[in-house]
C-alpha cells in the first residue's frame, strides 16, 4: 500500500475446521495489514470469522477439528505460523495480547486481580517479585482501578471493573498488538463508554496497534481508523474510517448499515437484509453473499469475486467493481 | 381519544436478602394506551425485567395495583387470573432458554392453546398453529423440527408466535431482540411492528439499547435503582432529556456515523450502587455530576415539566 512497513500482515491465511456435517472453512483466503499505532475494525456478525481469526493470528487454533491449512502471518517481519511452541509462549502476553468478551470467564476466580497481573509481569520480565508488584499497582491506576486493589478477588469487582482488570492484564507488558474481541459487548452502556474512553486513552499514550473486533458500526466509528468487513470467512470490504462510513461499496456493508436504527435518525421502517447467515459447511458457490444480495446476477453464483481496488486503498470483493461487472 | 389499557400505580417489588431489602421495583407509576408501545430502558439491575414479570404476575408484587381495562390483576383469584392471562403475554429475551428443547415447534405454539383448552379437535390446533407461523414468517415444513435446528432469529418468531396464539391485548417484549444479530434484529423489529398494526397489540418493550427502544417505541420511560426517572415521548427523550442519567445514558451511545460533531460524552464515573437498602434522597446522587447537598437528603418526585414529559430530579430544567 505505501512504504510503511505493516507491523502485522496476515496473507492469503485460510483455517478450516472438520466437523460431523463437513468441513467448516471458517477463514477463506483472508488478507490484511496493520501499520504501528493503527487501530484495525473486524466487523462482522456470528459466524463471519472474527474470533476465528484473532485466534489464528496467535496460533491458538484448537487442532483438531480446526487446522490452518495455508498461509501466512508476518509480525515484526516473521511468519508466527512457522514458530516453534516455545517462541510463541514468549509471544504471547508479551508482544501480542488478546482481550476476551466476557471479563467474567477470563479472570481466575480463586487468584487475586494482582497475582493474575504479577503472573503475566513475571513470566515475560525478568524482575523481583516486589517490582513486579509494584508495577502491578501502576498498571491498575492506570486502567482507573485503586491500586490497594489489588489484593482482591474478581468477584469483588462489577463487570466494567473486572474488565479493566483484563485491560490491565494485556496491557502490563506494553505489547505491540492488541487484539480484543467484543471487549465491550457484556457491558452496559454507560460503562461501555467508560471502557472505551479508557482504551482510546491507553492506545494514543502507548502507541499500541490494536484489532478491535466489533459487529457494532458505532463503537468502529469512535475508536477505529480502518475497517474489515467480514462475511463467511472472507474480507468483502476493507478501507479507512472515512471511505467506509461515506461510500460503502460491498452490497453486505451497506445492508449492515440499513438494519441499525440509528439514535439520531427518524425512519420509520428498518430495511434489514434478506435471508439469513449460510451454513459454513455449505457455503453458496461464487460469491457467499449472493443468495441474500439485491444486486446478485446468476453470474454471482458462477464466479468467485477478486480484490478490487475501487479506490487508493478501498479494497471491494464484488463482481460490481471488476472487470466485465456483473454481467 | 387515547384509551389507557394498563395503568400501574405504587408498584412495589421487594426480595429479601442476606444482606437486607433488595428494591428491585420501587414504586413505579406509568399507564399504556391502547395500542402503544411504552419503552422501559435501563441498564443492567434497575428492576426492568423484573417489571415486565411483576406487571403480568409472573412475580407476585410487594405492593401496588395494577389495572388492566379496569381490573386490578392483583386482586384475582387463581381463576379469574387463568383467564386474564389470555390477554397479556410476555415474548423472552433469550431464544435458546426460552423453548422447551424437547418440543417440535408446533408443539411449542400450540402449548397455550392445548392448556388453555381452546379447541376441541387436533385439526382446529394444527389449523391455528399453522395460521400463526404464517403469521411470524416460519415456513410450514418447519412444524416437527425442534428449536436447536434452527437459528435465532427463526427461534424468536417461534416465542412470537406462541406469544399470539391466544390473540392476547398486551405484550410484553423482554429484550426479545438483543441476543440477536443486526440484521436479524431488523427482520425482527419490522415484523413487532407489523404484527402491532395489523392486530392492533399494546406492548411494553424492555431493553438496555436506546437506539432500538427509540425505534419502536412511542413514549419512553428510563428506570434506575428500581425507579422511573424520566417518561415522555420517543422525540423529547432524545432532544430534550432532562434528567442527568438519561443525558448520561445517551451520550454514552456509539454512533455509526463519523459525520456528526464530536459531541460533549457526559462519562460517568463509578458503578451502579446496590439495590439493596438503597439510600434516601435521590438514587442517582453518588454519580451525578450536579448534585447538591439536597439531593442526598430528598428523594425527587416525578414532576411533569412539559407536555407529559415527567422528570425525577430537583433541579430539571435549570441544567444545561
Amino acid at each position: 500500500m505505501n512504504g510503511e512497513q505493516m507491523l502485522l500482515e496476515i496473507k492469503d491465511l485460510s483455517i478450516h475446521y472438520t466437523t460431523e456435517d463437513g468441513v467448516v472453512k471458517a477463514v477463506d483466503g483472508m488478507n490484511l495489514e496493520i501499520a504501528e499505532g493503527e487501530t484495525l475494525g473486524l466487523v462482522g456478525e456470528t459466524g463471519a470469522g472474527k474470533t476465528t481469526t484473532a485466534l489464528g493470528i496467535m496460533n491458538l487454533i484448537s487442532t483438531p477439528p480446526g487446522k490452518i491449512v495455508k498461509g501466512e502471518v508476518i509480525f515484526e517481519g516473521e511468519d508466527l505460523l512457522k514458530k516453534k511452541a516455545a517462541e510463541l509462549r514468549k509471544i504471547r502476553g508479551n508482544k501480542i495480547s488478546m482481550i476476551f468478551q466476557d471479563p467474567m470467564t477470563a479472570l481466575n476466580p480463586v487468584m487475586t486481580v494482582g497475582d493474575q497481573i504479577i503472573e503475566v509481569v513475571k513470566l515475560h520480565r525478568k524482575v523481583s517479585t516486589k517490582e513486579a508488584i509494584k508495577h502491578t499497582h501502576d498498571m491498575l491506576e492506570l486502567v482507573g482501578i485503586p491500586g490497594e486493589r489489588y489484593v482482591d478477588y474478581p468477584h469483588q469487582f462489577s463487570g466494567g471493573m473486572k474488565q479493566r482488570v483484563v485491560i490491565a492484564m494485556a496491557l502490563a507488558c506494553d505489547p505491540s498488538l492488541l487484539i480484543a474481541d467484543e471487549p465491550t459487548t457484556a457491558l452496559d452502556v454507560t460503562i461501555q463508554a467508560q471502557v472505551l474512553t479508557l482504551m482510546k486513552k491507553l492506545k494514543d499514550e502507548l502507541n499500541t496497534s490494536m484489532i478491535m473486533i466489533t459487529h457494532d458500526l458505532g463503537i468502529v466509528a469512535e475508536v477505529c481508523d480502518k475497517v474489515a468487513i467480514m462475511y463467511a470467512g472472507n474480507v468483502v470490504e476493507y478501507t479507512n474510517k472515512e471511505n467506509l462510513y461515506r461510500t460503502p461499496k460491498h452490497p453486505y456493508t451497506v445492508g449492515l448499515f440499513n438494519s441499525i436504527p440509528a439514535p439520531d435518525v427518524d425512519e420509520v421502517r428498518l430495511k434489514p437484509i434478506e435471508g439469513l447467515m449460510p451454513d459454513p459447511t455449505d457455503l453458496p458457490s461464487g460469491c457467499p453473499f449472493h443468495p441474500r444480495c439485491p444486486k446478485a446476477t446468476p453470474k454471482c453464483s458462477q464466479v468467485v469475486p477478486e480484490n478490487i481496488e475501487v479506490q487508493p486503498g478501498h479494497f471491494v470483493k464484488c463482481l460490481e467493481y471488476s472487470e466485465g461487472g456483473l454481467y | 381519544m387515547a384509551e389507557k389499557l394498563i395503568e400501574v400505580r405504587n408498584l412495589k417489588k421487594y426480595f429479601n436478602t442476606s444482606k437486607g431489602l433488595l428494591h428491585a421495583v420501587d414504586d413505579v407509576n406509568f399507564y399504556i394506551n391502547k395500542g402503544e408501545t411504552l419503552g422501559l430502558v435501563g441498564e443492567s439491575g434497575c428492576g426492568k425485567s423484573t417489571t415486565g414479570r411483576v406487571l403480568l404476575r409472573l412475580i407476585e408484587a410487594t405492593e401496588g395495583e395494577v389495572i388492566f381495562e379496569g381490573k386490578d390483576i392483583n386482586k384475582l383469584n387463581h381463576k379469574e387470573m387463568r383467564k386474564m392471562r389470555e390477554e397479556m403475554q410476555i415474548v423472552f429475551q433469550d431464544p435458546y432458554s426460552s423453548l422447551n428443547p424437547r418440543m417440535t415447534i408446533s408443539e411449542i405454539i400450540a402449548e397455550p392453546l392445548v392448556v388453555n383448552k381452546v379447541y376441541k379437535t387436533k385439526e382446529e390446533i394444527n389449523k391455528r398453529v399453522s395460521e400463526l407461523m404464517e403469521i411470524v414468517g416460519l415456513a410450514d415444513r418447519l412444524a416437527d423440527t425442534y428449536p436447536h435446528e434452527l437459528d435465532g432469529g427463526r427461534r424468536q418468531r417461534i416465542g412470537i408466535a406462541r406469544a399470539l396464539a391466544l390473540n392476547p391485548k398486551f405484550i410484553v417484549q423482554d429484550e426479545p431482540v438483543s441476543a440477536l444479530d443486526v440484521s436479524i434484529q431488523a427482520q425482527i423489529l419490522n415484523l413487532m411492528a407489523d404484527l402491532q398494526e395489523e392486530l392492533g397489540l399494546t406492548y411494553l418493550f424492555i431493553s438496555h439499547d436506546l437506539s432500538v427502544v427509540k425505534h419502536v417505541s412511542d413514549r419512553i420511560a428510563v428506570m434506575y435503582l428500581g425507579k422511573i426517572v424520566e417518561l415522555t415521548d420517543y422525540k423529547t427523550i432524545f432532544n430534550n432529556p432532562l434528567h442527568p442519567y438519561s443525558q448520561a445514558l445517551l451520550s454514552a451511545i456509539p454512533i455509526p456515523s463519523i459525520d456528526v460533531e464530536k459531541k460533549e460524552r457526559i462519562i460517568l464515573e463509578g458503578d451502579v450502587p446496590s439495590p439493596v437498602n438503597p439510600p434516601s434522597g435521590c438514587r442517582f446522587y453518588g454519580r451525578c455530576r450536579h448534585r447538591k447537598d439536597i439531593c442526598k437528603q430528598q428523594l425527587p418526585e416525578l414532576k411533569e415539566m412539559g407536555k407529559e414529559h415527567f422528570v425525577a430530579c430537583h433541579f430539571a430544567g435549570e441544567l444545561e
